[in-house]
């Protein structure tokens, strides 16, 4: 294996592939909670919902051999949890805010619970396609094998935007957000469509795990999201609830999650821990840069209770 | 009669129950006397987690075949009050009579002041740290992992192409820093052109770092990478993809790369817990202070895999005995990675100086920075 | 518009005294009755999750009692546990009462612990301990009062979302303290755990005479108390839930929302500061990684379930401080795993909140209607 030392330049490289590689749990998570808050609801227990459906994915996989049917499971899983969410928040006096971080709890715990005797087997990974055919820096090759739902995602992050703009699907999910009221006078259940939109995020969420478990890191264990999850659906307060959005800001955070590793790996390490920061950091300032009270809650939902 | 069996099975179990209860609140515990003796394990993390824990879960099921010794276990303990609480728990509820504490951070002062407060209950702690100073119903038992890293670097420095290895390591504490100064002295002794290039992940768990920091290792050109993080599966996995060579840490990881697998650095604590076994089951009192390398049999090499060259093999074994002889490889003159003199020339550290417990520096040919 | 005020119609009628105090607390036991229910049918449903799994609910109860409360060495240990969950929940809850939700005061309990830390450093060796304490518990409670109080003007002024910002600067307090704990202020007596330098013993603070557990306990409750007065016997804390009522009315009224939002958040902040430096004043010793245990996160736990009342937070602290005490008892005796307690504690908070829905649905509990 012949590998050409990259020293400086091999820091934006490895920007680049950490964004790719690490993006996804973080996009196919914001999307759900996109879709979910859109509605008018917030969902914090994603996290749970991200790691049930890690742990279910890898147990589906080893037993059935069939990583793609591990996805699947995963992502049922992960709107079963939605739309319990969906269901106890539409009682009334329920909040939704509360009921997240219950189900975040409920869903690690039962992940840990039912994941113990899948730690150790090797389950099989999802497979990744080839796009560094044409280079020869072995680096770059690398980087350019991505899995498939790294564009899945990206597909349902431009379906989604398209959808919320253009069709009447998108309106009446905007709508009932925006005020119940009007969704109401137009005749359509606010509940059912907040439980479906949580649901569907659910399921996101799941797909999402599985992407942890079965290919990057690609290894179930309990400390596996370590709050990937509860980071994707702050994600989407920094992404002003756009789809578009959310993609580039899973990409800036994998990324950023990149700098510490890299620079590391050409000598400079002292201050490490800042480095492994990077990502909160990084966030951090761009939102005190770039968020003025003024302009903070354009396209946030009206109905959502964290920003009234 | 023939409900005569199960009124008697309860009858002692009430009995028994309440003798523990008794017992312990009077604190007539005799840890020397294994008949009747409740031993308590507490562990760090969960149990079943392909490392540290789980190794020591696994050799301390050697304790489990004593005749009359109950064993209670508790996963997932963190280094704070909580570890007290735990160690008073099992003592006061269950009886424990010997309590075994398997993480660093567990010693002092939790281990400590609850051997002050029990003094009739036996600790024993996982990690080089009890000294005369402390109470002597306190105890260590700690394998020299570093030695097993050393025979690691052998191996490495013989089977690198690009004389590049890499490290990923959870922190930099001293247990961690002598295991990768060893992991170099080790690749220096065959191969003076190696380096070692170390990425800090700064936790004992973080398995998404703990890939990317691979990722990083090699796209920097390191073809052999080795790790001191809890479970090594992540790294070793991500590695075996990439092409690149591997070296275990804690446990068997062969089976995970069956391509480019080396050796691992084991613990082998099974000699340990077994050895304490023996010794309750005799009657006899535990020692203070166990700790050993690779002439005790309590640490040792995975069986080398498909990536140990033959010569690397050879060079490792010859390495194997010199270490058995308990021959130094800290051997001055030796800087650190900043240029200064940590051994003056002429001076060496043999195995179990217990200078090499509290290293604070890595050796020169080790990029990388202690903060 | 004429508005009758029933409680003044209620009290010109000739209702006895008696009579109206049986209605008071009939009104007042549906905030007993009703979690006391909740937590009947999580029993229930956990016990079938149980038999599922083939183990006994009754052994699981059992060891759930006497693990947290059963005998005086378990609530020792459950009260031991609880204290930090007192403050932190306080640091959730109190600017709760104004709409913001920070989920990370575990980052102001961390730094907070690790200041007093570091601020005891010169005092030591000659200052007496109430000194040395007392600077500590002043470091602790400022930096946990800024670092919160900052997400509080974060949010007022360029109106990033707390929750967010909460997050954020909870990972950059870990990376600070890391730094430092392994850098500038590392103690090389201890190699293997990157600590600052102890405190020493002398300097320690107590335990409650006759308990095993330390003054953090009684302090958490007197806090609570007081915060609980400010909250909903003061103008400040009237003013601060207006603002949590309707923003825009508070700021129409001349309310300054500014003020209120920053000042409830580094009150909260102070209380996650606070239970850092009883980790290491009564606790640790020492600042390590070991701050970053978790109470942060439980306390958001326990603020929930007390729906944000400063009081309400100290008997779910002290029954979440059961539940953990409980949990190595239930893995060592029943081996089942650490995380049994967790999928327990989470079904607990989402009957609790299925619960919510009763309140005033109940006619049992409905005010007399005269």
């Amino acid at each position: 294996m012949a590998v050409t030392e990259l020293g400086w330049t091999g820091v934006p490289l490895a920007m680049f592939a950490g964004a790719i590689r690490v993006s996804t749990p973080f996009l196919f998570v914001s999307l759900g909670e996109c879709l979910t808050e859109k509605s008018g609801r917030v969902n914090l227990g994603l996290e749970g919902t991200l790691v049930f459906g890690a742990m279910s994915a890898y147990a589906i996989a080893y037993l059935t051999g069939s990583p793609w049917l591990g996805v699947l499971v995963a992502g049922i899983a992960g709107s079963c949890f939605g739309a319990i969410h969906g269901f106890i928040s539409k009682l009334p006096k329920v909040n939704d805010v509360a009921l997240g971080i219950a189900l975040m709890m409920f869903g690690t715990g039962s992940a840990f619970f039912l994941g113990k005797s899948f730690i150790q087997p090797q389950a099989p990974h999802l497979p990744s396609i080839d796009f560094g055919f044409w280079t020869s820096i072995p680096q770059l090759k690398v980087a350019l094998q991505i899995n498939p739902l790294f564009f899945v995602g990206l597909a349902i992050a431009i379906a989604m935007s398209w959808m919320f703009r253009t069709t009447r699907i998108g309106l009446i999910v905007r709508m009932t957000g925006d005020s119940s009221a009007t969704a109401l006078a137009m005749g359509y259940s606010v509940d059912r469509v907040r439980l479906l939109a949580t649901t569907v995020g659910g399921f996101l969420a799941g797909v999402g795990g599985s992407f942890l478990s079965l290919y990057y890191p690609g290894a179930w264990n309990e400390g596996l999201s370590s709050g990937q999850g509860l980071m994707a659906v702050a994600l989407v307060i920094f992404a002003r609830w756009s789809p578009m959005m959310c993609f580039w800001a899973a990409l800036l955070f994998g990324a950023a999650g990149a700098i510490g590793p890299a620079l590391q790996s050409i000598g400079i390490s002292q201050g490490y821990h800042f480095f492994n920061a990077a990502p909160y950091i990084l966030t951090l300032v761009i939102m005190i840069v770039s968020i003025s009270p003024k302009r903070s809650l354009r396209g946030a939902p009206g109905e959502l209770s964290i920003t009234r | 009669m023939s409900d005569l069996p199960i009124s008697r099975r309860r009858l002692l179990q009430t009995a028994s129950a309440a003798g523990v209860l008794g017992a312990s609140s009077l604190g007539l515990i005799n840890p020397a006397r294994a008949a009747g003796l409740t031993i308590g394990l507490i562990y760090v993390g969960p149990r079943d987690d392909y490392g540290w824990n789980q190794a020591h879960a696994v050799a301390a099921k050697a304790l489990k075949l004593v005749p009359g010794v109950k064993v209670v276990e508790e996963e997932n303990v963190p280094e704070t009050v909580a570890v007290t609480k735990t160690m008073e728990s099992m003592i006061e509820l269950d009886g424990a009579g010997l309590i075994f504490a398997t993480s660093f951070g567990y010693y002092s002062p939790y281990m400590v002041d609850a051997a002050k407060k029990y003094p009739k209950v036996q600790f024993r702690h996982a990690a080089p740290l009890w000294s005369s100073k402390d109470p002597t119903n306190a105890g260590s038992y700690f394998g020299y992992l570093d030695q097993a890293h050393y025979i690691d670097g052998v191996a490495a420095g013989l089977s690198t192409k690009s004389n590049k290895l890499g490290f990923v390591a959870a922190k930099p504490i001293s247990s961690v820093l002598s295991n990768i100064n060893s992991f170099l002295l080790g690749a220096r002794k065959v191969n003076p052109k190696a380096t070692v290039q170390v990425i800090f992940t700064g936790d004992w768990s973080l398995p998404v770092r703990e890939a990317e920091a691979t990722n990083a290792l090699i796209d920097a050109g390191a073809d052999v990478i080795t790790c001191h993080v809890d479970s090594p599966k992540v790294v070793i996995q991500t590695a075996e993809s990439r092409g690149a060579k591997t070296c275990g840490h804690n446990a068997s990881q062969a089976p995970l790369a069956p391509k480019g697998f080396i050796t691992g650095a084991e613990y082998k604590w099974e000699t340990i817990y077994k050895n304490y076994a023996d010794t309750l089951a005799k009657g006899g009192t535990l020692p203070n202070m166990m700790a050993g390398g690779y002439d005790l049999d309590f640490v040792q090499n995975t069986p080398y895999g498909a990536g140990a060259t033959p010569e690397a093999i050879k060079a490792a074994d010859a390495a194997k005995a010199e270490i058995k002889a308990k021959k130094a490889y800290y051997v001055g003159e030796l800087k650190d990675n900043k240029g200064n003199v940590v051994i003056p020339a002429g001076t060496s550290y043999a195995p179990y100086a217990p200078w090499i417990d509290s290293i604070n520096f890595l050796v020169e040919g080790v990029q990388g920075s202690t903060t | 518009m004429t508005v009758i005020n029933p409680m003044s119609s209620e009290a010109g009628t000739t209702l006895s005294p008696v009579r109206v105090f049986f209605d008071q607390v009939r009104t007042a036991s549906e905030y007993v009755i009703i979690p006391l229910l909740a937590l009947a049918v999580t029993c229930i449903l956990f016990s079938g999750l149980l038999l599922i799994l083939g183990q006994s609910p009754v052994d699981f109860f059992e060891l759930l009692w006497r693990g947290g409360f059963g005998t005086p060495f378990s609530w020792q240990n459950t009260l031991t546990r609880s204290s930090p969950l007192i403050l932190t929940a306080l640091c959730v809850a109190i600017p709760a009462q104004l709409g913001l939700v920070i989920i990370g005061g575990e980052g102001a309990l961390v730094l907070g612990g690790f200041m007093a830390a570091i601020t005891a450093l010169p005092f030591l060796g000659w200052a007496p301990p109430a000194v040395v304490l007392s600077v500590m518990a002043i470091a602790g409670v400022t930096t946990g009062a800024v670092w919160i109080g900052v997400v509080g003007a974060l949010r007022y002024y360029r109106g990033i979302n707390e929750t967010i910002s909460s997050l954020l600067m909870f990972y950059i307090a870990i990376a600070i303290m890391n730094f430092f704990v392994e850098g500038a202020f590392k103690d090389l007596a201890n190699p293997n755990k990157p600590s600052t330098k102890s405190i020493g013993d002398a300097n320690m603070i107590g335990k409650i005479p006759g308990m095993d557990v330390h003054w953090g306990f009684v302090v958490g409750i007197a806090v609570a108390v007081i915060l609980w007065v400010l909250m909903n016997r003061t103008t400040f804390g009237f003013a601060a839930r207006i603002t949590g009522g309707n923003i825009r009315a508070a700021k129409a009224q001349g309310l300054p929302v500014g003020l209120l939002m920053i000042s409830a958040c580094a009150i909260a902040g102070g209380c996650a500061g606070l239970a850092g430096f009883f980790e290491v004043a009564a606790i640790q010793g020492k600042a390590n990684a070991s701050l970053a245990a978790g109470y942060g996160f439980t306390g958001i736990l326990v603020a929930f379930l007390a729906r944000q009342n400063a009081l309400a937070a100290v008997p779910f602290a002290i029954l979440l401080g059961g539940i953990a005490a409980a949990g190595g008892l239930i893995q060592r005796r029943m081996g089942l795993p650490d995380a049994t307690v967790n999928v327990l504690t989470g079904l607990m908070f989402v009957v609790l909140l299925v619960s919510e829905t009763l309140y005033g649905r109940i006619p049992l509990f409905k005010p007399r209607e005269s």
